[in-house]
């Protein structure tokens, strides 16, 4: 069998969602914690351009990016599809994709900033939900429709990191009664199984997402 | 014929990949000229997240995003493949044509820069343009190898666009001693007859953007 490598960094969103690609899949692969702070030289050699991760290593030859892991992971192992087979659906889906992967920073940006920053922060990454439960989800259980796919893995990440955030910041955005759908659906995704076993350690996550936030604000003045 | 229209406004970067791809696969369309200081209905309706151009409406139904809509138009029409065929070399194609994507906020900082944000914006300009020559490039006659690819046309503003920008601004960026081998595929692509027949006129690109730096500038300093 081919060698699958995944390089990536614990409480990093990105990884993730090829970690659930793969593991959807079911394809085994064999995981490198990377140490972001003293990068490897494997890690320079295979992704020279931006020197991050998650890199995907398939016999031997580096593929960057996590959506378009993805989709070279789709490609190779066609079993449990995350892409629609229909052109148009397709389209829609990676118009989805983009669109959060765009909008994203905002997401950053609350965990990130405070005063008036934060607030557009706050402003900006509602407006995004909004955008995305009317139009991206709409009445669908998940993105992907019955079954998660490619849009759900992509959105999954930034919701989830967010509502680490959320508590680390004390604000509150993505709740039930503002926005219904997307609140469901984060509920439904994070119970699919292998997506409820493939998560970070939340207490972990808390922790080190506190003490980086402090350390980054302190930085700044 | 299969119906297919293109929402676009000139000069737009990527309304011309759209354009380049469409042609170099011989697909007959349609082309809409949209006002974007007053969009049409039919804009409003086919992009509303957006409300931009290129859209391809394609039976009566809109693709937006001008990535989306380039792997859209591989897929229907595989003639002439913009994207090779290994999905390792397809994925190295994404990657660089997402690398453009991200990084064009620091070409546009170059364009509508002043003073020491502009000296800033071209030094980090010159740097992008070094890892496109260098890593994207290669010794490669395109970016698609023998043949044009998507991620020459994800480049092809730095053609004809980027010697009017430069113009305007009164800086060259891509020097032909500083990047030869840019410089050699800018000739190439340009000398592609699907490309020299479509590429939008210099002499009404040099006004208008002239009038766009001024408005930029305008707008960044009220």
């Amino acid at each position: 069998m081919a060698e699958v490598k995944l390089h990536g960094r614990w409480y990093s969103p990105f990884p993730y969602r090829v970690i659930w690609a793969l593991k959807l899949k079911g394809i085994s692969y064999e995981y490198i914690e990377e140490d972001l702070s003293n990068k490897s030289p494997l890690l320079l050699q295979y992704n020279p351009v931006h020197k991050k991760i998650p890199v995907l290593v398939h016999s031997g030859k580096p593929i960057c990016e996590s959506m378009i892991i993805i989709e070279y992971i789709e490609e190779k192992w066609p079993q449990t599809p995350l892409l629609p087979s229909d052109p148009y659906e397709k389209a829609k889906a990676r118009f989805w994709v983009k669109f959060v992967e765009e909008k994203a920073p905002a997401f950053w940006s609350l965990y990130r900033s405070t005063g008036e920053e934060q607030k557009k922060a706050l402003k900006d990454s509602s407006e995004t939900l909004k955008i995305v439960e009317e139009q991206g989800l709409g009445e669908k259980k998940f993105f992907g429709g019955d079954s998660i796919g490619i849009v759900d893995i992509a959105f999954g990440v930034i919701a989830h990191w967010f509502g680490v955030f959320e508590e680390i910041v004390e604000v509150k955005v993505l709740e039930a009664h503002a926005f219904p759908r997307l609140h469901a659906w984060k509920v439904n995704f994070e119970e699919v199984p292998v997506i409820k076993e493939n998560l970070p350690d939340r207490d972990k996550m808390l922790d080190y997402f506190k003490k980086r936030r402090i350390e980054s604000l302190s930085a700044s003045q | 014929m299969e119906e297919l229209k293109l929402l676009g406004a000139w000069p737009s970067i990527y309304c011309y990949r759209v354009i380049w791809a469409l042609k170099l696969k011989g697909v007959k369309y349609e082309y809409v000229e949209e006002d974007l200081s007053n969009k049409s209905d039919h804009l409003l309706q086919y992009n509303p997240v957006h409300k931009k151009v290129p859209v391809l409406v394609h039976h009566g139904k809109p693709v937006a995003e001008t990535s989306v809509i380039l792997e859209y138009i591989e897929e229907i029409w595989p003639q002439n493949p913009l994207l090779p065929n290994d999905p390792f070399e397809k994925a190295l194609a994404r990657f660089w044509t997402k690398f453009e994507e991200d990084k064009s906020p620091a070409f546009f900082a170059f364009f509508r820069g002043v003073g020491e944000e502009q000296e800033k914006a071209t030094k980090e300009a010159k740097q992008l343009l070094k890892i496109i020559e260098d890593h994207g490039l290669g010794e490669k006659k395109f970016f698609g190898g023998n043949k044009i690819g998507l991620v020459d046309l994800a480049f092809g503003w730095l053609s004809a666009w980027l010697e009017v920008m430069e113009e305007v601004v009164g800086i060259k960026l891509m020097e032909a001693n500083s990047f030869p081998r840019l410089e050699a595929w800018n000739k190439s692509f340009k000398e592609e007859p699907m490309i020299k027949e479509n590429l939008p006129d210099r002499d009404e690109m040099l006004p208008y953007f002239k009038s766009l730096r001024e408005k930029l500038i305008a707008s960044a300093t009220t």
